[in-house]
Order: C-alpha cells, then structure tokens, then sequence
C-alpha cells in the first residue's frame, strides 16, 4: 500500500491538516478527516454535483479530487457560507424562502455552483441559471423552485452591493 | 466506489513528469484534470500503479490566438478556452465546443490536453482537431515531436502515444479567406458527450468552396474525418444541393458503433442531419460575413 | 398486543368533525422548519454518522444473473491488513431468517376475500447461500477498517459461478418452456388478479370501435441522491440493538428485524436519520445484514451503497405491458375497457400485488366507463425486483389510459380536450363508485372533486386556443410544438394507520411524535402546522420528531402520498385532546368552568376577562405528577395525548397535467417548453410545499417519459450502472412548471387532506407522449412505449411518412407492438 501523506489546506478560513493515502479523494478528506459533512456524495463519479465546493473560488467535484491534489488549496465548503453570528448567507436564505430544498442532500452542492455563478453573472437570465446548474441533480424540487431561489439571491446580492457602495 | 490504490507524484516540471513516467514504465498514467481518470479510477476500471500528477507543471496553459493559429497548452482547462474573448472572436466553434463539455465544475478541473489524450470518440476536442488540421506536441525522455490530429488517434480510447509521452500543447489552424464554421451535437441532456457531433470548417472563394473540413464525434472508435464528403464539396457550389450531398455522402462513409444512447443506424441518420445543418451554418456565417 | 388498526381501536377512535378548530396556520405558505439546518451542511444523513469503533462494510453482489454458487473462496480478502470477516449466504443460513419485504403486511383480508388474488409467497434470502437470480444480488459482506479497504477485499473474493439460462422479457418468462426462476413456485406467474365491474365483453361486442392496443412502461429507478445505508450497533452487556438506516418506515424494519434476527422487540431501536429522498422505500437486505454483522463481530458497522449498486438493486420500478382493447361509439365515449397487463417483477416479487394491483385501481382513472376488467400478473425475470417507485402503478396505468382517450379522440375526429372532457365523470355522477374495491378492500368510491372544472381550469391556464395558433404559426416556420394532457386519480393516504403523540413540556412547549417519517416533504413543518391548530400555539412552538422507533410504539412510515392525511390526521387530533385536556386543567387552576376558556397562542384566557389567564407550560406545570399536581380528580398527569388515526379507507386526490413540447423531426429530439398542472389535493397544509411535491413529481416522470431506463440487455446484464447511462433530468431539460389548485376537501378526514406526494409523477409520461403526437400531426405517430427514446421516436416518424407516402393518407404504427382497429 502507498504511503499516507499530510494534507493541509485552507477551508473556509480556516488552516486543516489530516493524513491521506493518494487515493483518498478531496470528498472524503473533507468527510472524514475533517469532519465537514455538509458535502455529500451522492455519485462519486462526477455527475451528480452534490460533492461540489469551491476550489480557489472555482466549482470543482470533491469525488473526482485527490485529497493530495489540494494541498494547499484554499476551499470553501457548505460550512462555511453562513456569517460568524450563524446569520445565513443570502443563497441559502433564498433557497429557503423559495422553497428550493426538500430533502436537502443536493443542496450544498447546488449552494456552491450558485455562489460560482453569482460571482461570475450578478444578473443571471433564467437560462444562464439553468445551464451553469445543470452539472447538479435534484430528485426533489423539480429545479423550479431552486431556480427561483438562485434569481432571489441574485436580487438580493445585488442590493447588498449597492447598499455598500451607497 | 473508492479507488484502488496507487502511488502518487506531484511533478513540478515537466522533466521531473517525464522522469516519473518513465520510471514508472507501463503502469504510469498522467493525471491532469482528472475528470475523466478520476471517474475510471473509482469504478476500478483503470487501475495504475503511479499517477504523475502534472497541475503544478507551469506554463503548460497558455491559450494564444495568433490570427489563424490557435496554440493552446495542455493544461489549459475547457473554462479557460470557452471564456477566452480571442478565442470566441476567431475560432468560434472552439467556444461553442467548449462549452457543450460537461458542466462548469467539469470543465473548471478538465483539460485540454487530458481530453485529447484520453481520445474519447465522443469527445469535442479530438474531432474539433481533425477540422482544424490539429496537431499536438508531446514530449518525453526522448525529446519532443509533434503528431498531427489524423496520425494521433488509433481506437477507442487510445492514442497512438507511447506510454511515457507527455502532451505538452494542442494546434490548430483555420483556412484564410473567407472561411466560416460550425460545431453542432446531439446530446440526451445538457453536458452529456454527444452522440453524434460534427464541426465543420467552409472556406469559400467566389462562389465555391475552397476548403472543407467535416469532423465526427460519436460515430466511429476514433473521432471520423469525413474525407468523402469534403472532397465532394471542394470546388463545388456551396449551395443547399451540394450540402445535401455531402450530407448523404457521410451518411454512406460513416460506419458508427451503436449503443444504449443510439443504435449505429440512428448515427448515421442524424450524423447525416447535423453535417447539413452545420455546413449550412457554417455557410451562413460566411454570408453573415459579407452583409 | 393489538395493532391498532383492529376494528375495536377504530370504533373508540372515531373522531367527530365538530371539534375541529378552524385552520389558521393550516394552508399558510410558511417557511420550512427544516431549512435553516439543511442549507448550512447540518443535515445529519446516514454517511455522516460516526460511532466509536465503527467498521465499514461492502457487499459483494452476484455479476451473474442466474446461476448457481459453485465455489467461494475469501481467503485472499481475509489476509488482506484492516479486512475484519466476509460472511457469506452459508455463514447467515440458520441464524438469519429469509424475508418477503411488503406484500405480506399490506394484503387486507377483506381484499383477499373480495378480489381472490393467486399470490405466491417466496422469500428471498439475505444473502444467497445457492441460486443467484439478478445481477447484483448480493452473495457476500466484507468488513474491513475502511470503505476503500472493504472494496479492496471484495476485489479479492473469488466466486465460481455455474450458469443457469436466463429470462429477461416477462412474455418470454410465461412461454412454455422458459426457466423457471424459482422452481417450487411451478412457473414465474408469482401474483395474478382479475377484477371487473360491468359486462367488459358485452359492452365491447355492442361498441361501434374497438380498439386494440399495447402500451409498454420502461423500468425507472428511484434515485434518491442520497445512497442507501445502514450502521448497526449491538450492546455487549444487553444485547441491545441500535440500527440507523435510510428507511422510511423504521417500524417495519425493526419488525423484520426482530422476527429474523429472532430478537425482542424492545432490545430494538431503528433510527432513520436525515434521508436525502426516497421515491420508492422499502426494506433491503442490508437493513438486516449490517445488524447481523455487527452483532456478530460485537463492533459499530456501517455500510452506506455507492451509486452503481443503487442503480443496481435500490428500488426499480414500472417495466409494464398493457395489452387492451377498448370500445368507443362515434361521439368519443369509452364504452368498455379490458386491459391484461404484466408487470416485470424481476427476481423476487417482493410486494405482491402492491403495484399491480395500484395499477389495476387507477386504472379508470377521471373517466366514466360503463365496464371494466383488469387482470394483472406478477412475472418472475432475472433482473431486480420491482417494488412501488413514486406513483407505483399509476403513472403505468394513466399512460395507457390517457394515450387511449387520445387514439379514440383521433379516430373520430374529435379534438383531445373534447373527447376526454366528454369521457369524465360529471360532478353530478358523485360520488362516484367504480364498481372495484381498493387495496385495503374498501369499495372505491371517488371523494368529493369535479373533474370537468379541473380540465377547463386547466385550459385556462395554458390557454388552449392561444397555444393553437402558436403552434400553427410554427409550423409556418417549420418549427413542430404540440400539446398533451394527461389526468390522474391518486388513491393517496394508505392506511392502516398511523399515529401521534403530542406532549407539552413544562415550558409550553409542544413536540410533536409520529411513526410517519420525512425525507424531503418539509413534515416538521406541515404537522407543526396542524398541530399549532388544533392545539391552540404557533408553529413556532411545535418541534416535530419522528424516525425513531423508540418515540411512538406503533408506526407505519411514509410512502404512497400518506402522511399529510394519515400522520396529519393524527396530530390534528392529538393536538386537540391536549387541547381538551390542558383546558380542562386550566379551569381547575383560574376556577372557572373549561367552557368559559380559549386557548391561543399558547395561552389560556377567560373568555371576557382576558386578564385572567394561564400560560400552557403553567398548565403543564400543573399536569405534572406530584405534590404540585392540579389536575382534575382522575385525570392522568403530563399534558400529552396520543391518537391513532385509521383511516377508513384512502382519500382520492386528483390531477390534470399539460405539456408544451417541441419536436425536432429529423432527429426525434424532444423538448418540453412548458408544463402546467391543476391538482386537487384537498385542504393544502403549505401550498408551497405542495408545489413542491408536484415540481418534483413531474421531474420524475419527465425523466420516466423521455430519458430515464434501467436497461438489460437480453443475457441479463445491466447497461445502465451509472449516472453517465442512467439520465436523471437536470434543470437544462427539466421546462418551468407552473402549478395550480383545485381545492376540494376530503370528505374522509375531519382535516379535509389528500395526498400529494406522488400526482406529479403520474402525469407526465402520458402528457409528453400525446403531446409529441399532437406536434407531428398530421402523421399519425402513435407512442406506445415509454421512455420515449429519440432513436424511436425517429423511427416512427420515418414509418408514419412512408405510410402517407404510399397510400396518400395517413400512415400508423405502433411503437412497440401491433396495434389494431376494427
Ligand atoms: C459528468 C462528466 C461529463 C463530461 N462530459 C464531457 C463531454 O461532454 N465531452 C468531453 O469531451 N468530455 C466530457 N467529460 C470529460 C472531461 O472533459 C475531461 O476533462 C476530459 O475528457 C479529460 O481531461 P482531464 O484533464 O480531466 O484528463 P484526466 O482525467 O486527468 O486524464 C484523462 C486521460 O488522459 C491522460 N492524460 C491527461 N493529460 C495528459 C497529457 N497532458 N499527456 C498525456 N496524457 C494525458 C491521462 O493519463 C488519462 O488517461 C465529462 C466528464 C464528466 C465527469
Ligand atoms: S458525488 Fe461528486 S459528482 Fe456526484
Ligand atoms: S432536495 Fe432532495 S435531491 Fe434536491
């Protein structure tokens, strides 16, 4: 067996270290070695998206990372979108108030590629929503909802911008 | 679903790849993007015994538009490509294959070179290369040498690359003149590999086609060039009959595999549809030109 | 002990509608309760658990789908560092009882006295010791320190195999001649039932037209994004059993367990923790297994299944043949239907007549046909079983239905909403009596609806006359668009029962146990609704637990649109008892008499005086036992009530569904552009989450009608094992949905609730279909299969033109089989 290796990283501000073999991908690392079990893995090979975490600000599977492969990466995980009060992050508040969660198992995934596409559109069409969420599967809502919610947010962080240049 | 285990390098440079490789002989595999080695690593359907994992590699991404060349490095990532405001100006077609790859997660960690080496015949890249009059430099122990798209690709997911050869970046060129593209694909749902996909390349002088180049995903073990169909359309009239024509030429000379997504004969039905439909864009975008 | 569905509960328990309190929070769109846990990672699902100790598991599953076990050899596996056991089907034999998961529990005896139905019993091990019959069946469990370990392990187990010939089509399965999967059962027939109501043959000899056709459903699996699993942990000293598992119905699991495993009931606790989905429950294999393992080594095990094996094993459903024959006069109207269907049950038939018969009772769905008969048939393939999938039966059945009304609205030239308008039942036709009992073997007689104003609410909505001229100026620009509908019956609220305990705490504040148990349908919110009431609190006040067995003695779980009516019906009541109760107490504390008093908001009033009041944790205060204790002379002490609610039968929700689509002619690409859906589900607990339920559901079945399919191929192996060929909509094909009610209460609870849960997944097949066939016309491309596959749908078009093509007219195939009219 291949040799355990130490892996730090930066995950939602925070320096973690944990010891992997290679194969251990990032999705467990996360899981297991540092207890963050917000993502989930709902396919481990790389369709479902429900292992999805930002990777220096870009959406990344966590199942098709090695753990070894971020060391020194600096991720954000489900855990850490909420303020330091526990205030929710407007993506998730707009996810609630529209309904966009059932069961919840997609939904850190389908909070971490919205925050990706708020950062990159502020003003995303509903067909933009569509195709950059389509790397997400949802058995529940239907993605109608969920839809909703990203325009919410999108809405929502817009104001906050404009409230602080104000 | 958890892979078997490996050793793993984290090559620093391009050397130091080409050394683990070579050291690590027939079992050695190169892991990129991972978005394709990751998932076989997991089902247990590749099982190497060393990954060299070439991310840290530097200066093996660049994506340089240089009139009608496109240089891209191996490690560039599909986002990279598909965002490039060069690259959606001349080589649109790069742009819209780029983004039918995967989804943006995929396409954030998936590589340039890692979809031309893994040669999936589904995949964009292989067949935008063949229209592109691609090529591809490797390198390895043994120094560099450049293949080209028609000489790289020798079954199903292989490649005509030796083992301990490394891509290091991805060339394509488009034709002077008036030239217009298209690249168009039938996939079930957003982001899947298509079951047939076709780029196309029209360079018209006059009122003739000067060029053509008529590339095929999804129909062969290999990306297909649509040799017949392209020599059916030099120098002729690029009117709807002529791209009637070629269409029912690929139709004849494709000889696609058939599987769960679409039978062999349901390929070349629909290889014939999107070959007219992206030779027709490809037109109009010339006359778009024009006007 | 007596299960509390027997006939004496159900007299004392007889609720009279009076006492119901007027809905305040009920039908409210309040945020869920859930959320704010979920969407920060919080969420506690199965692969999050972790016990001291704690080993992984895997199963090693049989690749073979017929075979007979010749030889195994683990010896390799155990050698292997961190490998703990392998046990095999040997190893289980004796100590670990076989298992029939659903179909046992649920026949009724007034339904088997009713309807006769020939079910075959036979159980199927947990761990086959002989015969394999399925690809995936597990044979062996490795435990090993770490998943990638226990993979490892599994790799090394060697397993001979000696091949048995192999049926995959269930046609094929009942000729003469085919192996026979389970040799004491005589041949694969393992359920059969015929029910009618008129004279099926007498009405199709005086019909005009007959039809003759042959629908076929694909095999859908669940799908829940979450994965399977289970982590057991048995007590050294007591024996004591402790069991997390994705279940939704953790009583019946503890059940099985306890007559298996041959262990008490009360050394049993079944925990289901946060579950990411369901869409099709059950009990597995491995809900007994991991216990079983765990107890023998004596450490925590915890297997949770990855993906492939869940689309291998974790919950197939539909993969049925209809054949029918229908008779209709000039004017459209159905005269007589007469449908012999079978249903794929792959392997094991686990649940008897559950889906069949599902099929078989929805079967008429909102339409008005004078003669009926319905025979159903269970047959043994080697692939996995079929077990109730989200609609279980009804999306099959409404396919068949909704695709005939339209075949027989073309062949008489009349337009679909006409014909099937004509074919409803009328409002003032009801109730209804379909002349068939349901599954618990109560008569079906349709609940208070009207279907008519459903359709042309419907119509509204999509604005059918507005679509018709889009669509003719497409076709102008050679663009196809068409449009399909599709209505369904949803018998929802399945009993026998379900309970509720509501308990006040010192506090005041109210939690709420129930037997039923969510994974997604926001519960913790509906039932706080109900319950903030009837009680007389706010939903904020009201916690809501359930999955866990140790919380209410008696539960049944959730599935088939259930738990809204059944655990909401108990709640309601529940809540109301405590209500009586906490009045009663508080009368004995401000002196007054209990009439004179209100409850709201938590506190309690005199009516006038409002100065004079109590709050309710006052009033538990005084409930508790003790030396304080100012209950009523005879009263029980803690401010709690506990109700079974047993239904009398199931309530009847209802639907109708339109889709927009677009058809690309050269390529057989299907787009849906927009679906529209008008539900009746009664008194709406949380119209939001309702909406919900029905944006979900038509996801399901868009994926049921257009790309969905666990494929075999004919030597029995799976082609589908991942979520590369197995296509679960996104939101790119997914259309927007828009959703409207129709409220018409039930008239069987005193809350007025009907399911939802599974209504949006029933539609769809049939509305995408006919829709795809409006948009073709004129050719007359008859769909007769889904999933509707672009290849096939190709093929048909090319059919239907070459038949206009020869003989000027309109040329017709039916995909998938002969089809015929005389
Ligand atoms: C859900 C999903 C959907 C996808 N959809 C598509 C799609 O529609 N179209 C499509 O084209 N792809 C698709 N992909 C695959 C994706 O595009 C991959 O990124 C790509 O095929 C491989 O690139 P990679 O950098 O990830 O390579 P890796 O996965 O790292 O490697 C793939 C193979 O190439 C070899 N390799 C990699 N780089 C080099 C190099 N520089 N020199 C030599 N050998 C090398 C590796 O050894 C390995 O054998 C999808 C993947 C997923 C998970
Ligand atoms: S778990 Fe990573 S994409 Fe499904
Ligand atoms: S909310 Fe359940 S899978 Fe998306």
């Amino acid at each position: 067996m291949s040799e355990r290796r130490t892996v730090t990283v930066e995950v939602n501000g925070e320096r973690r270290s944990g010891s992997v073999e290679p194969r251990t991908t990032l999705a467990d690392f996360l899981r297991d070695e540092l207890g963050l079990t917000g993502t989930h893995l709902g396919c481990e090979h790389g369709v479902c998206g429900a292992c999805t975490v930002l990777l220096d600000g870009r959406s990344v599977r966590s199942c098709l990372m090695l753990a070894v492969q971020a060391d020194g990466c600096s991720l954000r995980t489900v855990e850490g979108l909420a303020a330091e009060g526990g205030e929710l992050h407007p993506v998730q508040e707009a996810f609630s108030a529209e309904h966009g969660l059932q069961c919840g198992f997609c939904t850190p995934g389908f909070l971490m590629a919205t925050l990706e596409l708020l950062s990159e559109s502020p003003q995303p069409s509903e067909e933009q929503i569509r195709s950059h969420l389509s790397g997400n599967l949802c058995r529940c809502t239907g993605y109608h909802h969920i839809v909703k919610a990203v325009l919410r947010a999108a809405e929502t962080m817009r104001g906050d911008v404009a409230a602080s240049r104000a | 679903m958890k892979p078997a285990p490996f050793e793993y390098v984290a090559a620093r440079s391009l050397d130091e790849a080409l050394a683990a490789l070579a050291d690590a002989g027939e079992g050695g595999k190169v892991l990129a993007g991972g978005q394709s080695l990751v998932p076989l690593l997991a089902l247990r359907l590749a099982r190497p015994d060393v990954l060299v994992d070439v991310n840290q590699v530097a200066g093996l991404d660049r994506v340089v538009v240089d009139d009608h060349r496109l240089v891209i490095g191996a490690l560039a990532r599909h986002r990279a490509v598909e965002l490039d405001e060069q690259v959606r100006r001349a080589f649109p077609l790069v742009s819209a294959a780029a983004a039918k790859i995967g989804h943006v997660a995929i396409r954030n960690r998936g590589t340039v070179g890692g979809s031309v080496a893994h040669a999936d015949p589904a995949a964009e890249w292989p067949a935008l290369l063949l229209a592109l009059d691609g090529e591809v430099e490797v390198a390895s122990p043994r120094g560099r040498r450049v293949v080209s798209a028609g000489d790289l690709y020798a079954g199903y997911l292989t490649t005509t690359l030796e083992v301990d050869e490394v891509v290091c970046e991805v060339r394509a060129t488009l034709p002077e003149g008036r030239t217009g593209t298209s690249f168009l694909e039938l996939a079930r749902r957003e982001g899947d590999f298509a079951i047939v996909g076709v780029a196309a390349v029209l360079a018209i002088e006059g009122d003739e086609v000067r060029h053509c180049r008529l590339a095929l995903s999804g129909v062969g073990s290999t990306p297909v060039r649509a040799r017949g169909a392209e020599e059916l359309l030099a120098g002729a009239a690029a009117d709807d009959a002529a791209i009637a024509a070629a269409a029912r030429e690929v139709v004849e000379e494709i000889d696609p595999p058939g599987d769960i997504h679409g039978s062999a004969d349901y390929r070349r039905k629909v290889a014939g549809v999107l070959v007219r439909r992206a030779l027709s864009a490809a037109r109009d975008e010339i006359g778009r030109m024009v006007a | 002990m007596t299960e509390p569905g027997t006939a004496n509960a159900r007299a004392a328990r007889r609720v009279p509608i009076e006492s119901v309190r007027p809905h305040q929070f009920v039908g409210q769109r309040l945020r869920r309760k859930e959320d704010a846990r979920l969407v920060s990672g919080k969420g506690r699902y199965l692969a999050d658990l972790v016990v001291p100790g704690m080993r992984h598991a895997a199963v090693l599953r049989s690749p073979v789908p017929h075979g007979r076990i010749a030889a195994f050899d683990a010896s390799e596996a155990l050698a292997l560092d961190g490998v703990d056991a392998v046990f095999t089907g040997r190893d289980l034999l004796g100590k670990v009882g076989p298992f029939v998961e659903g179909g046992r529990l649920e026949i009724s005896p007034v339904f088997l006295d009713k309807v006769g139905p020939e079910v075959k019993p036979h159980a199927m091990p947990v761990l086959a010791a002989e015969d394999v019959h399925f690809v995936g069946q597990p044979v062996a469990v490795v435990v090993a320190a770490s998943r990638y370990l226990a993979e490892d392990a599994l790799e090394l187990i060697r397993v001979d195999y000696e091949e048995l010939p192999v049926v995959t089509d269930p046609e094929a399965a009942l000729a003469p001649g085919a192996p026979v999967l389970h040799g004491h059962l005589g041949d694969n027939v393992a359920a059969h039932f015929v029910v009618e109501s008129g004279d099926v043959d007498a009405e199709l000899d005086r019909a005009p037209h007959v039809y003759r056709g042959r629908f076929e459903v694909g095999r859908q699996a669940s799908n829940a994004m979450e994965p399977r699993g289970v982590l057991a942990t048995s007590d050294d000293g007591t024996g004591d059993l402790t069991v997390w598992c994705t279940s939704a119905r953790p009583h019946l699991v503890r059940t099985f367990l306890s007559e298996m495993l041959g262990i008490p009931l009360d050394r049993i606790r079944v925990i289901s923790p946060d579950m990411g989905g369901s869409f099709g429950t059950g009990v597995f294999s491995e809900d007994f297994l991991i216990p079983f393992v765990a107890r023998e080594l004596g450490r925590p095990v915890r297997w949770v299944e990855d993906r492939s094996e869940n689309l291998l094993v974790t919950r197939h459903g539909r993969d049925q043949v209809h054949l029918v024959e229908v008779g209709y006069d000039d004017d459209g109207r159905i005269l007589a239907l007469k449908d012999r269907f079978l249903v794929d049950a792959g392997a094991y038939n686990q649940y008897a007549i559950t889906v069949s018969y599902n099929a078989a009772a929805h079967a008429r769905n909102q339409f008005d046909i004078p003669a009926v008969r319905l025979e159903g048939l269970n047959v043994l393939t080697n692939k996995a079983p079929v077990a109730p999938v989200r609609g279980a039966g009804r999306p099959e059945v409404t396919f068949m239905m909704d695709r005939v009304v339209d075949i027989v609205a073309h062949e008489t030239g009349i337009d679909p909403v006409e014909c099937r308008r004509r074919n409803l039942v009328r409002p003032e036709q009801m109730p209804y009596h379909a002349g068939i009992p349901y599954r618990d073997g109560v008569d079906i007689v349709y609940d208070r609806a009207d279907f008519p104003a459903q359709l042309s609410q419907l119509c509204d909505l999509v604005d059918y006359a507005a679509f018709r001229k889009e669509q003719a100026e497409a076709r102008r620009e050679g663009r196809r668009l068409g449009i399909g509908f599709s209505s369904y019956m949803e018998g929802s609220g399945f009993g026998p029962h379900e309970g509720a305990v509501v308990r006040v705490d010192t506090n005041g504040h109210v939690t709420v146990y129930t037997g039923a148990n969510a994974h997604g349908q926001g519960l913790a919110t509906t039932l706080a609704q109900v319950c903030a009431d009837q009680l007389g609190v706010t939903p904020e006040d009201v916690t809501v637990r359930m999955g866990d067995t140790s919380f209410i003695p008696y539960g049944i779980g959730t599935f088939a649109s259930r738990s809204a009516v059944t655990a909401g019906t108990a709640t309601g009541v529940a809540a109301g008892l405590v209500r009586e109760k906490a009045l009663a107490i508080a009368a004995e504390l401000l002196e007054v008499s209990s009439s004179d008093l209100e409850l709201e908001e938590g506190t309690v009033r005199v009516r006038g005086t409002p100065s004079r009041e109590v709050s309710l944790g006052d009033v538990a205060r005084a409930a508790a036992p003790g030396p304080r204790s100012r209950l009523p002379a005879g009263m029980e002490p803690v401010l709690e009530a506990e109700h079974y609610y047993v239904p009398p039968s199931v309530t009847w929700s209802s639907g109708t569904h339109a889709a927009v689509v677009e058809v690309d002619e050269e390529t057989g690409f299907v787009r849906v552009l927009r679906y529209l859906t008008v539900d009746d589900c009664g008194q709406m607990l949380n119209p939001t989450i309702v909406e919900g339920q029905v944006h979900g559901g038509v996801a399901l079945g868009l994926g049921e009608a257009l790309t969905e399919e666990v494929i075999y191929d004919a030597t029995g192996q799976p082609l589908t094992g991942t979520y590369m060929d197995y296509l679960l909509p996104t939101t790119a094909e997914t259309p927007p949905i828009t959703v409207a009610h129709q409220v018409c209460p039930s008239e069987v609870n005193p809350f007025g609730i009907k399911g939802c849960g599974e209504g949006g997944a029933v539609g769809p097949p049939a509305a995408i279909a006919n829709a795809i066939v409006d948009a073709l016309r004129p050719l007359d491309v008859r769909i007769s299969r889904v999933p509707i596959r672009p290849e096939r749908l190709l093929e048909l078009i090319e059919v239907a033109k070459a038949g206009s093509a020869h003989d000027g007219g309109v040329g017709a195939l039916e995909d998938g089989g002969a089809g015929s009219r005389s």
